[in-house]
């Protein structure tokens, strides 16, 4: 059942929201062991959640937009007085003393918080290999990975644990693991959704997205969660346009992109002009290119006009992110030092114990990411890292603004690949952080993205495909995943 | 795989980071870190020199609001989740001198 099936069936009073928590609460705990999804299922708490809506509707008020609807948290947004980990040794127990802005709107339009996803921890990574509490399994093949860091709100939602799910996305961390686990995944506009209350990672790239087994769904949950905050100073002031009224307008007229730089091997590339000397990022699959091509054919049945489009500094996106996030990581994971939260590990004097807190907290990648921000922003390497990573970002920007000029939305694969089996790129760091080349431009320009599953690659395996649009343009970019929605071949489904 | 970074440099690094690694940690984390460099060799060969940074995707304007008494955290619950606590404040070990 979908999630605003629920809602509808909740306010209704055809189901009660305990019949339905209980439901999914019993496919938890048959098949979670298998998975690992969650690092907590909070099942006392959700009940009672539960409860006090089929309160509210036996009683005639007025219940939210999700009423009755279970919804799982990424482990890295802030619940008050329940653990919040991050999947890291450094926070396991910490109970935030706040909720993050997300999980009071997702209570207020009556969503039932079910538990906390597994992550990579800190949310680094893209296979949610790199959690302190163990992995999570891909739930259409268990010897793969979900892909990450949203792994766990992926496979959560694929696994049909919750219909809604929220993750986090600095570089791809919502659409990767969507696509891996054949579900959509939102990237809103930065500043879209408040960021109160997540754990910060790269706070200039940072922003919270629903993910869902459909794209209504998503578009309900994207509502429910934006709007300004003021205690984000960053969050989006003023008007939105509505998302889920406009989802059945279709693509007629639209002008879709498809871009050059991350679609190597694509027939349309051939037949395209002007495209002499463009370079494309490494990596894309073909099977993968072979669901893009059809995404486009697909557009363009339901009366799109679909080009050829070539945005150079796509190829720099990789190599400029992996120098401003983990930048922005250094500095943001400086506050773990053992003083006001997280782990401590005691030592003769100060300094010594920051360094042995931090030292036992914190695992491998997260490590290396804090020493590669700590060199791309230290005396003598600034200018030549940092610095002109900045200006890949304003080079990227206005090429979209080009790109803008003469189509509504891009469109490009959301993963090189199928999901990969574990194991398969842990040893080798930069291989792993290839998974997120199509991915990362969006979050340099913070633009809105969504993934949107479209059938299967050779191995039988989900494959998405991203689309990409200006800033706020959410309406549009979800009336189009609408339409691949009803396109996308059958066999994509279930696990 | 280039030598981009030292295990010295890495040493310096890991210090400035406040983080502790073994002799091995740190020539594998050097061989890491100095792939990852040699990727971003086509940022650091760009000649980018006329176009201005951008740290952020919008144009950022500073938010205030009126200096007026607000409900903040609960003290109590806040310190609750510190490692240790003294009178209403955070305990550390020693900052200044040896540890006595």
């Amino acid at each position: 059942m979908t999630a605003l099936g629920i809602a509808a069936a909740v306010k209704s009073g055809e189901r009660t929201a305990l019949d339905v928590l209980d439901e999914h609460l019993a496919r938890i705990s048959q098949r979670d062991a298998e998975i690992g999804a969650f690092n907590l299922v909070l099942a006392d708490e959700a009940r009672t959640a539960a409860r006090e809506v089929d309160a509210a509707v036996s009683r005639g008020d007025a219940v939210g937009p999700l009423a009755g609807v279970p919804v799982a948290l990424k482990d890295n947004l802030c619940t008050r007085g329940v653990p919040t980990t991050c999947s890291s040794r450094m926070l396991e127990g910490w109970r935030p003393p706040y909720d993050a802005t997300v999980v009071k709107r997702l209570r207020s339009a009556g969503a039932v918080i079910v538990g906390k996803t597994n992550l990579d921890e800190f949310a680094m990574g893209s296979s949610t290999e790199n959690s302190a509490f163990g992995p999570t399994r891909n739930p259409h093949d268990t010897d793969r990975v979900p892909g990450g860091s949203s792994g766990g709100s992926a496979a959560a939602v694929a696994a049909g644990f919750a219909p809604l799910a929220l993750g986090s996305d600095t570089g791809g961390s919502v659409r990767q693991p969507a696509a891996l686990c054949g579900v959509v995944g939102l990237k809103p506009t930065y500043g879209a959704v408040s960021r109160y209350g997540l754990v910060a990672f790269a706070s200039s790239l940072d922003q919270i997205g629903p993910m869902a087994s459909n794209v209504a769904d998503a578009a309900a949950c994207f509502e429910a969660i934006s709007g300004h905050d003021p205690l984000d100073s960053t969050s989006i002031d003023g008007a939105r346009d509505p998302v889920v009224a406009g989802l059945g307008q279709g693509v007629d007229g639209l002008r879709v992109g498809l871009v050059a730089e991350l679609c190597a091997g694509s027939a349309r590339l051939q037949e395209a002009d002007g495209l002499d000397g463009v370079s494309a990022v490494e990596g894309v699959a073909a099977d993968v290119i072979a669901r893009v091509d059809a995404a486009a054919a697909a557009l363009e049945a339901a009366g799109a006009a679909v080009t050829v489009v070539s945005v150079p500094s796509a190829v720099l996106g990789l190599s400029a992110y992996y120098l401003i996030a983990p930048a922005e990581a250094s500095s943001n994971l400086a506050r773990y030092d053992g003083v006001r939260y997280g782990l401590r590990v005691d030592a003769a004097n100060a300094a010594e114990m920051n360094v042995s807190s931090r030292t036992a907290g914190f695992g491998a990648e997260v490590k290396r990411r804090i020493m590669l921000g700590t060199y791309a922003l230290s005396a003598g390497y600034y200018d030549a890292f940092y610095a002109k990573a900045l200006r890949v970002r304003t080079l990227m920007l206005r090429e979209c603004a080009a790109a803008y000029a003469g189509v509504d939305v891009l469109l490009g694969p959301t993963a090189p690949t199928t999901a990969f089996e574990l194991g398969a790129k842990t040893a080798d760091p930069l291989l792993m952080y290839l998974n997120d080349v199509c991915t990362i431009p969006s979050n340099l320009t913070g633009h809105p993205a969504v993934s949107v599953p479209f059938g299967c690659g050779d191995d039988g395996l989900p494959v998405g495909v991203q689309l990409m649009g200006p800033a706020l343009s959410e309406p549009v970019l979800l009336r189009a995943a609408a339409v691949l929605e009803k396109a996308a071949p059958p066999d994509g489904g279930a696990p | 795989m280039s030598g981009r970074i030292t295990r010295d440099e890495a040493a310096h690094v890991a210090r400035l980071a406040r983080l502790r690694f073994s002799d091995e940690e740190l020539d594998e984390l050097a061989a890491q870190l100095s792939a990852v460099l040699d990727h971003a060799a086509d940022v650091e060969a760009l000649d980018v020199t006329d176009i201005a940074p951008t740290s952020h995707p919008h144009p950022l304007v500073n938010v205030t609001r009126a200096d007026e008494v607000r409900p903040s955290l609960d003290r109590d619950e806040v310190l609750a989740q510190a490692p240790s606590v003294d009178d209403g404040q955070f305990r550390v070990p020693p900052i200044l001198g040896e540890a006595p």
